[in-house]
């Protein structure tokens, strides 16, 4: 029996070795391949050891698609943050028409992006869109949304806000309603007003919650791509043409693999320490919200 | 326990695994590649007389992109059964991604599939790796092909079109034979003619014109009954779709060329004078006449519109225009004539064309059957049969074309015989062949769409033209 004993923490491992083989060889493969000049016109490749790289940052495209990734990155999570929190606020206060409107608020969370993008597509079409139709009493019937780049990326942010607010949300919501009541209650008997209350235990308590939405929001914002290519295709011009889509082309579309997964790596690179800032900032701010309960 | 080091390694876990993995895993495991490419065809092995049962009981694979030529042989697949005793299973994707699904299928090496549906600009792309069948040696075999096939019937510039050396800048119409042509779309202009009757209009004749044209009826036609009509639909999404149909048809007719070729070096000529003019005629056209949120419009898009008058004109397929001229098809059915568009200054009817082609992957294992598959359906009994009753119009043979009873389903439609034939003899791939193609004119297309936007014409070609230059120089 001393055997199978010794040997079950190996066997139970074994999941997350295999969990791991599964994440790690692909990574590995495809760092591989970077280090050639694969493509669809030269299936037998030559080692160009870090060419691609060299390509990928020479290229003004990438730091137009780098810059255009950062702004729809930090203006989705931003704007998600404000709205979610906000929501969440309003929604703590336990009324009927807040149980009715929780329910309510997870839904856009059901629809899978691509085609809530394809929807808000045609709902932002001008002519017969929804949203010209509703702004025509106001004269503002002729707005053409996703045709000059400030106006498809903001229309991109838009859909992404409309997606995941309700993740936010919740996350923000779950976390108002684990805080401890006595330091309110204290407050309130200290004669403490709403603002005051807000700004001095409720944030503070919550940023833990909040600060993971904003994580998991940026990151993933970081890689979008069903909702640009689904609403602009990267158009017009390049004014959205992010990260992932420009290796989605580079790749897939003109079939230079090593080149396309250089794309790739990087943006990993960049969502890679983004996430290590983020994380030790989390534990920071857990660590002073816990000290503060 | 160090929870803090704990949720960054899982962070950092999840990050890597979602950046990387879609990606790295459509590349397979390994350099796809040609290493089994021999010289030798399988053709060579098909000797004795030529049977249509020579494959009996095997099951070809194919690939097939959502159409209605496709609907036409899928409705028809039982004949082949019947006369082959081989049995066709099929997958059907929509086109937004089928190309997408054909491109990683046959970059992965494997033979998934043993036929498929392919443009003529994607031979470019997956012939020289060495994806495609040469199907020369095939169609000169007389064991392998039946004499009732007869090559001679295809229009000669549409099997031109499938044929390439796989030299980029090489002429189309020589080397291997990478496809056969099925089905095709010439480019011309589509027009309501309720709105021409009302504004007294006539189809233009010149480029000139039909800018003028665009915008007047964008001006008259919504005071004239037909709310919010504009004056033409043509392509414009951020793809390489925008460029091929109205857009390249009519910078040919104007003499121009996308790249120049000498000593086997291409030069990109999009930013010469006469191009750079063109491109700001074309895009000022579109700003006065075309489409509100023209940088989304793909062919559905311009097709719909015409078919629910919102455009008084359609420069793009003749098909697009065609499955909403049909009667009970569109509100705008029975109001839609056909043209062939503005000639250039000297005349020119020069069209680029679109083939929906069949191909076969070079990994088959099935090769003698599928191309008994092919033979079958680009052969003239099952054309015909889809022409008329079904919607496979723009027949590629010049036998179905002349048909009587073609020509009767056709002739309902004011304008389309007497515009297939005007433009069929000039209609040729206008594109220079090489294997950035698709790259090439998806950036051709974000160029359109800036200077659409208001960016000079000539720095954004200029631009262009220095970006492709490294790429296919």
């Amino acid at each position: 029996m001393g055997w199978r004993l010794a040997l079950r923490p190996y066997v139970l491992i074994v999941p997350a070795l295999l969990l791991t083989c599964g994440i790690l060889y692909p990574f590995g493969l495809g760092l591989y391949y970077t280090l050639f000049d694969f493509s669809a016109s030269k299936p037998q490749p030559d080692m160009v050891r870090f060419e691609n790289y060299e390509a990928v940052f020479t290229q003004e495209a990438f730091w137009n698609s780098a810059w255009v990734t950062v702004l729809y990155a930090v203006g989705a999570a931003a704007v998600e943050t404000v709205l979610g929190v906000t929501v969440a606020l309003l929604l703590h206060r336990s009324t009927i028409v807040g149980r009715v409107l929780e329910k309510i608020l997870i839904l856009p969370l059901m629809i899978a992006p691509v085609i809530a993008a394809i929807i808000w597509k045609l709902m932002l079409q001008p002519s017969v869109g929804v949203i010209n139709y509703l702004l025509r009493p106001f004269g503002l019937g002729g707005v053409q949304w996703t045709d000059t780049p400030t106006g498809a990326l903001l229309s991109s942010i838009a859909v992404d806000v409309w997606v995941y607010t309700p993740f936010v949300a919740i996350l923000a919501l779950a976390g108002l309603r684990s805080l401890p009541t006595s330091p309110f209650e204290a407050a309130a008997v200290d004669g403490a007003g709403w603002w005051y209350t807000f700004r001095r235990l409720t944030l503070p308590m919550l940023w833990p919650y909040v600060l993971v939405a904003v994580i998991f929001r940026f990151m993933d914002s970081l890689k979008v791509f069903d909702i640009i290519y689904a609403l602009t295709e990267g158009g017009p011009g390049d004014s959205t043409v992010v990260l992932q889509i420009r290796a989605y082309l580079e790749a897939i579309r003109f079939q230079r693999y090593s080149f396309g997964i250089s794309y790739t790596i990087v943006l990993w690179a960049v969502v890679y320490l983004a996430a290590m800032v983020l994380v030790k900032h989390l534990g920071k701010i857990q660590r002073k919200a816990a000290e503060a309960k | 326990m160090d929870m803090h080091a704990h949720d960054r390694r899982r962070f950092l876990a999840l990050g890597a695994a979602l950046a990387a993995t879609p990606l790295l895993s459509a590349c397979g495991a390994g350099f796809g590649g040609d290493d089994d490419k021999s010289d030798g065809s399988a053709a060579d092995d098909v000797t004795g007389s030529f049977d249509w049962k020579r494959e009996k009981g095997t099951t070809v694979k194919a690939l097939l992109n959502k159409h209605p030529y496709t609907d036409a042989l899928i409705a028809d697949l039982k004949s082949f059964t019947e006369k082959t005793g081989i049995k066709v299973e099929y997958d059907v994707f929509p086109e937004d991604n089928y190309f997408d699904k054909l491109t990683v299928d046959l970059s992965s090496g494997r033979a998934s599939y043993d036929v498929f549906m392919l443009g003529a600009y994607m031979v470019w792309q997956y012939g020289p790796p060495g994806w495609l069948e040469d199907l020369g040696p095939w169609m000169r075999n007389s064991s392998a092909t039946g004499s009732e096939w007869d090559q001679a019937d295809f229009f000669p510039n549409l099997l031109q079109a499938d044929q390439w050396s796989l030299k980029a800048g090489a002429p189309l119409g020589q080397g291997g034979q990478y496809a056969l042509p099925w089905g095709w779309e010439t480019n011309v202009v589509a027009y309501n003619t309720d709105v021409f009757k009302k504004l007294g209009l006539k189809p233009a004749e010149t480029f000139d014109e039909l800018r003028e044209l665009a915008g007047t009826i964008k001006r008259k036609a919504p005071g004239a009954g037909f709310d919010g009509m504009y004056g033409i639909a043509v392509r414009g999404s951020r793809s390489w779709a925008t460029i091929h149909p109205g857009f390249m048809t009519m910078y040919a007719r104007n003499g121009l060329k996308d790249f120049t070729v000498e000593g086997g070096k291409l030069t990109p000529a999009m930013n010469s004078p006469e191009a750079v003019a063109f491109t700001e005629d074309w895009a000022g056209m579109v700003k006065q006449g075309g489409p509100p949120s023209w940088t989304s419009y793909t062919w559905y898009q311009c097709s719909s519109d015409l078919g629910a008058k919102k455009a008084g004109m359609l420069f793009d397929a003749d098909t697009a225009a065609y499955f909403q001229a049909v009667e009970g098809a569109s509100p705008a059915s029975g109001k839609i004539a056909f043209h062939p568009g503005p000639k250039g200054p000297d005349g020119s009817l020069a069209t680029n064309m679109w083939i929906w082609s069949l191909g076969m992957n070079a990994k088959s294992k099935k090769k003698s059957a599928s191309w008994l598959f092919l033979q079958w359906a680009t052969g003239k009994e099952h054309l015909l049969k889809s022409a008329i009753t079904h919607n496979h119009i723009d027949p590629v043979r010049k036998s179905i074309a002349d048909d009587s009873a073609y020509k009767d389903k056709m002739r309902h439609l004011p304008g389309f015989i007497e515009t297939f034939e005007t433009v069929v003899d000039q209609t040729k791939i206008q594109f220079t062949p090489q294997a950035q193609f698709f790259d090439a004119t998806t950036s051709w297309a974000s160029a359109l769409q800036e200077i659409y936007g208001g960016q000079g014409a000539k720095s954004v070609l200029d631009g262009l033209a220095g970006d492709l230059a490294d790429k296919v120089g």
